[in-house]
């Protein structure tokens, strides 16, 4: 099983959260280009899970466009702490936000 | 064997009761109902509290630092600790502390100064590096991992799985097989930096468990200096085995602390949940899974403190342990599965932790040695070992 998410990303708008339900999951957040700013998850305490969790995000942008895709997993913490690993993996270094609220030591992760 | 416990224990188990009812779970209903660690500031503020009451460092003998207290009191200490939503696998989120990698307690000076020490100071984390793809439940011949002499060096290729803490961890000890030709006799440990070149943490392994994931481990051409030995070579697999027996005890007292918990739900809300007219608690078929959760925690409960009071008096308790891990993991979960069909709809929801004790306390019975494992181990005790 590959542990990056491949699916493409879609335009995080109104119509497209139509089609996200209230799974627990993961999530990427990235700028029109494809790049991504911000890694998060929809956990036990989401109230509508993936759905409303990506609608406040979306609210937070205030109109500025922005891209998603998401995974649904019910193993969003472990999930979302390897798509962390991940990214400084691949990037040198976790987005903004997510270097923000991290409280804790993050894990090495050398992919194959 | 005396289940009596003393006026000293009595107290201990009292406080650590109410510092986890008025501390820890507080705490824990802000969190994510899968979080695995309280917020940093929240864990340092215990740990200077638990360090206050003299408890902290618990498993760490007296001479390194620990508080001194016997097994059989820090296993009823462990009944205590796990009895909340994360407490299987992260009793009271840590801040009793806990002695890591206890067989460094018999490692040389120079390694005691560069490991030991800064562990128990919570300076540098660590891993303990058996399983391997080829297996986990038969260690001796199932290690593949490879090390050679390289001069002052030894050179170990091989892979690991179901690692837990690999990809933070500073060090850990990593066996592996420096003689093909002598199986058990054949496994040495090494003390591993994890910085080292050759040594990469390929990904993380999800599994039912919300706490502490595991991970897997590929080592290419990792250069160990052969002063990195953890006791001698190809006599690694009697450190293995001892961290094992050890280990059954307090990992048996936390599926028991768990379904304590569950238990006491339980009954709690049978009396106020009314059907057809009546509280649950009238059901005789409700009655009778209380009563069998009564039983299998008890007998659980028994065990656990059987092979605590052996392992006190300095005899061999790796038997009771076997008993102790076999029983306590299974009877868990019963108990954890009566509850959640007590509770109905609600047991199978994240509004309480039932659903995440049912997922976690399956995994105890692979963890630490499969219940299949425990009754090989009680079996070669008790009929001999001429006949496996």
């Amino acid at each position: 099983m590959g542990i990056r998410i491949t699916k493409p990303f879609q335009p995080l708008t109104p119509e497209s959260l139509k089609d996200v339900h209230a799974y627990l999951g993961v999530y990427h957040l990235a700028e029109p280009d494809g790049s991504i700013y911000y890694i998060g998850y929809a956990g036990g305490r989401s109230l509508f899970g993936l759905n409303s969790e990506l609608k406040r995000e979306m609210d937070a942008r205030g109109g500025k466009p922005a891209l998603f895709r998401y995974e649904v997993n019910m193993q969003y913490l472990s999930r979302h702490e390897e798509l962390l690993m991940l990214h400084v993996a691949d990037h040198g270094e976790l987005p903004e936000r997510n270097r923000r609220e991290l409280k804790h030591k993050l894990g090495r992760l050398t992919p194959a | 064997m005396d289940y009596q416990l003393t006026d000293e224990q009595r107290i201990i188990v009292d406080t650590v009761r109410k510092f986890m009812r008025e501390e820890i779970l507080p705490l824990e209903e802000k969190l994510d109902p899968d979080a695995g660690d309280l917020e940093p500031e929240d864990k340092a503020r215990l740990v200077a509290k638990i360090t206050d009451m003299g408890f902290y460092g618990l498993g760490i003998p007296p001479e390194f630092g620990g508080p001194d207290l016997d097994t059989t009191t820090q296993t009823l200490m462990a009944m205590e600790m796990t009895q909340h939503r994360a407490g299987l696998y992260n009793p009271a989120y840590g801040v009793f502390g806990g002695a890591g990698l206890a067989q460094l307690f018999e490692a040389t000076d120079a390694q005691k100064e560069k490991y030991l020490y800064p562990t128990l100071r919570g300076e540098k984390s660590t891993f303990f590096g058996l399983t391997e793809p080829s297996g986990g439940s038969d260690p001796a011949r199932a290690i593949q991992t490879r090390a050679v002499r390289d001069g002052d060096d030894w050179v170990l290729n091989g892979a690991k799985i179901f690692i837990s803490g690999a990809d933070r961890a500073d060090f850990g000890l990593l066996f592996a097989r420096t003689d093909t030709d002598k199986g058990r006799g054949g496994v040495t440990c090494f003390i591993v930096d994890a910085d080292s070149p050759g040594f990469y943490v390929r990904r993380v392994v999800h599994t039912l468990r919300s706490t502490r994931y595991a991970t897997e481990i590929q080592i290419e051409n990792l250069r160990v200096p052969h002063s990195n030995i953890l006791g001698e070579v190809n006599k690694g697999f009697a450190i293995a085995n001892d961290r094992l027996t050890r280990q059954r005890i307090p990992y048996a007292a936390g599926c028991v602390g768990v379904a304590m918990k569950a238990q006491e739900m339980a009954i709690e809300y049978c009396k106020i949940r009314n059907t057809f007219g009546g509280p649950l608690a009238s059901r005789q078929s409700i009655q009778w899974m209380i009563v069998d959760n009564e039983l299998d925690i008890r007998t659980a409960r028994y065990l656990c403190l059987d092979a605590a009071q052996k392992a006190d008096r300095g005899e061999e308790f790796r038997t009771e342990a076997a008993m102790a891990k076999l029983v306590g993991s299974e009877a868990g979960g019963r108990v954890v599965d009566r509850a959640m069909q007590i509770f109905g709809g609600y047991g199978m929801t994240k509004d309480f932790p039932f659903e995440r004790w049912y997922r976690e306390m399956r995994i105890r019975r692979i963890g630490e040695g499969p219940s299949e494992v425990q009754r090989l181990v009680i079996a070669r005790d008790i009929i001999g070992g001429a006949f496996h």
